[in-house]
């Protein structure tokens, strides 16, 4: 038994240094030149000016996993949110933002600490958090604290629902969801539907739930449900199966790239023949190391980002990312991309309209007020990479529209 | 200074045993008057002061598992599993009694209480088969146990309306519920929208329970004739032991404490996953017992509570937090298992024993 034991923790030693071969320590260092430089212009900002100019230091914090299975999205949101802090604090030296990346290995508990964390710093506004689970978790925490919050992409309802102090950035699941759904019947793509989605997870069941919804309500006929979880990840022979057999002409896929390209793979390699319909988690599938992108051809999805849009903002973006970091940017880098400029335009937008606004020291509570005031403003909207013109309800929820892109020779082309 | 005195001839008077056992009530008593004074003082850190429940709850793992691997001698490797079902269980008495019982604390004790019985029903139902095998068997039955549990649990849907409870295995749309229903389990999604009802002193008040119940029953025939069969097992059937029942009687306790800590954690949390239960946090909690000293309930104490906290001080080496943490596990033990360290703390500790008498 001993020996067994000590196998154990072996095994699990070697499963926690795994863990850590992430590679964030970039936007660590960004964050840190950050702050170093808005400490040295601490001193130059006037104080509490009147004419309707925003000034001060904001303490950001950003929650996400950085390490563990879910890395990838929370290195996205934070190096994309890194990369507008720095644009933020060139554009006047009155007004500077420190950002704090803290990790949640997604997990909820990790994630209250990472609040708990970032509190104790001395955040006045939290973005984040990146995944749906923690977000609820630390949402309620934050309603209980009047900390403002603005999720750049956990998308669930229950991550707003009763909390007004959250906000999100991305789409939310039912969007998603009755959205395509109402799309796949507007343009009659097909008449029989088939579904794979993974049930071991939250962001799919989601979406899949307001899809069926959606879809009775309006008459689609769905003649295959098949399911998935992350163990079983790796064959989906007897879905696509199924799916073929009940005559499926179109297969809504409301996951993640990594198995939505198996997937794809499978159903060339079978010769089944059928469209394949996406959401924002299938975004990034072309940029997939060592996936054949042909096979991806003719594939929709809807999504809020495309990197190879050719507006101006995206360009900029994209050029920076790809330059700070040596990848292309994924939807998530897009959304936390955002966040600080949304913040940053609802302060601009509350001090030009209270006669200026002063953020240093000011208490979380405080601010929190003056965000929820902002966002809930209809008239208040703000620009960004992933939608022009985004406005909130009060309820904490994002209008822009969803854009469908197709995959045509390798690249997304808008519908 | 007299009354001191006293205190310490009782202490000399009583049994090693049980000498030992009120030190561990003390530690727990001192460790709560001082952060509950810091917090009150303001003293404490946010992360600190959320860290205390979780603290709370990884003991009683911690305490619970030793119970199995220390002093009955048999390896579960699927303790979360029975602390999944039993923060489910207790999840849906707390949300389903919600309208019914104002007094959150009543709710509290009622969701521990449940939750610790269908865990114990589990532990019967995996015990009963299981325990019948030797070795190593009973750790992959464990193991399998907890996998199961997480699977099914993803599955399951639960909602409540004025009909009482809807079971559902397909998905939420299909429940049926009123459209004044809420649903409790959504799968993956696991439960959301939970009332926080745990507190610290309630984390405090467990631990202690927890103690008194395994303290007891080590002392007891029953916990004798336990480490017997871990001791030597054909010496104690040959004596007339049932083993069965005695292991059995460990293994179903153990199971009932770590769904009554299960209950603890989810109403700490606003929402709680099945996917949190995993092999990693049954490991997380026999990295405790084996660090803090199998069959050692005081060790286990101390391991689960500076092992909670410590990833979170680790924070300022940012990546390179859980390799600082893997290397002061495998330092940890080293040095409790060298023999001259070892030999020191002993002196030590015997010096201070003999100036007490």
């Amino acid at each position: 038994m001993k020996k067994l034991l000590a196998a154990m923790l072996t095994g699990t030693m070697m499963f926690s240094l795994a863990a850590c071969g992430s590679d964030s320590s970039s936007a660590v260092s960004t964050s840190t030149a950050a702050s170093t430089e808005a400490a040295s212009n601490e001193s130059t900002v006037s104080a509490s000016a009147e004419d309707g100019s925003l000034t001060g230091t904001l303490q950001l914090g950003v929650i996400g996993p950085l390490t563990g299975g879910a890395a990838l999205y929370g290195n996205s949101v934070s190096n994309g949110a890194s990369i507008a802090v720095d644009e933020i604090n060139a554009l006047s030296a009155d007004f500077q933002i420190e950002l704090n990346a803290q990790d949640d290995e997604h997990d909820a508990e990790k994630s209250v600490n990472a609040y708990n964390t970032l509190k104790d710093w001395g955040a006045q506004a939290i973005i984040g958090c990146v995944t749906t689970t923690p977000c609820v978790a630390v949402a309620s925490e934050a309603n209980a604290d009047r900390m403002f919050m603005l999720t750049p992409s956990a998308s669930a309802t229950s991550v707003t629902e009763g909390n007004d102090n959250v906000f999100q950035l991305c789409f939310s699941d039912p969007n998603q969801g009755s959205a395509s759904a109402q799309y796949i019947s507007d343009n009659a793509l097909a008449s029989k539907i088939a579904v794979i989605y993974n049930n071991s997870d939250a962001y799919s069941t989601g979406i899949y739930q307001t899809f069926q919804s959606k879809a009775d309500e309006i008459g689609l006929e769905i003649v295959s449900v098949t399911t998935f979880t992350d163990d079983t990840a790796n064959d989906f022979s007897v879905q696509l199966t199924e799916a073929q057999n009940a005559g499926a002409e179109l297969i809504f896929l409301p996951i993640y790239y990594t198995p939505a390209s198996l997937i794809m793979q499978q159903a060339s390699s079978m010769g089944y023949d059928v469209e394949l319909f996406g959401v924002d988690g299938m975004d990034g599938i072309l940029s997939l190391e060592g996936f054949d992108t042909s096979l991806a051809e003719g594939v929709m999805l809807l999504t809020p980002f495309s990197a190879d849009a050719t507006d101006d903002l995206t360009v900029s973006f994209v050029t920076k990312y790809e330059e700070a970091y040596s990848e292309t940017p994924s939807q998530f880098a897009a959304d936390g991309y955002d966040c600080p400029y949304a913040i940053y335009a609802a302060l601009t937008y509350y001090a030009e309209n209270n006669g200026g606004l002063d953020v240093t020291d000011m208490s979380y509570s405080d601010l929190c007020e003056i965000l929820i005031s902002v966002f809930a403003d209809p008239d208040f909207s703000c620009d960004g990479v992933t939608g022009l013109g985004m406005t909130w309800t009060a309820s904490g929820e994002v209008n822009k529209a969803p854009k469908a892109v197709v995959i045509e020779n390798g690249a997304y082309v808008g519908l | 200074m007299k009354n001191k005195l006293n205190v310490k001839n009782i202490f000399c008077g009583v049994s090693k045993k049980s000498r030992s056992g009120f030190i561990n009530y003390g530690i727990v008593i001192v460790f709560f008057i001082i952060f509950q004074t810091l917090s009150s003082m303001g003293k404490l850190t946010n992360s600190l002061s959320g860290q205390l429940i979780p603290i709370c709850v990884y003991v009683i793992m911690a305490l619970s598992l030793n119970l199995v691997v220390g002093i009955s001698g048999e390896l579960s490797l699927g303790h979360a599993g029975f602390m999944s079902v039993g923060a489910f269980a207790g999840v849906i008495v707390a949300t389903s009694l919600q309208n019914v019982i104002v007094s959150g604390s009543v709710r509290l004790i009622l969701a521990l209480l449940i939750g610790a019985a269908v865990a114990a029903v589990m532990g019967v139902v995996i015990g009963i088969p299981v325990l019948r095998l030797q070795g190593d068997y009973l750790a992959i039955v464990t193991l399998a146990f907890g996998e199961i549990i997480k699977n099914v649990l993803n599955c399951l849907y639960i909602g409540s309306d004025s009909h009482g409870l809807h079971f559902s295995m397909t998905d939420s749309n299909s429940l049926g519920l009123d459209a004044d229903g809420v649903v409790i389990l959504n799968g993956p999604m696991g439960a959301l929208g939970i009332k926080k009802l745990s507190t610290f002193f309630s984390g405090i008040i467990l631990i202690l329970i927890v103690l008194f119940i395994i303290q007891n029953l080590v002392n007891s025939r029953a916990g004798r004739a336990i480490m017997a069969i871990r001791d030597n097992r054909i010496a104690a059937e040959a004596s007339g032991l049932n083993i069965i029942k005695y292991k059995l009687m460990a293994f179903v306790t153990s199971a009932a404490i770590a769904g009554a800590a299960g209950a603890l954690y989810a109403l700490n949390y606003s929402t709680v996953v099945p996917k949190k239960f995993d092999f990693n946090t049954s490991i997380l909690i026999l990295v405790f017992v084996v660090l803090g000293g199998i069959g050692n309930l005081r060790g286990s104490i101390i391991a689960a509570a500076v092992l909670t906290v410590l990833p979170e001080l680790l924070r300022q080496f940012q990546d390179y937090r859980m390799l600082v943490y893997a290397i002061v596990l495998i330092l940890v033990m080293l040095i409790t298992n060298n023999e001259q360290a070892k030999a020191f703390t002993k002196r030590i500790f015997r010096k201070k024993a003999k100036e007490e008498c």
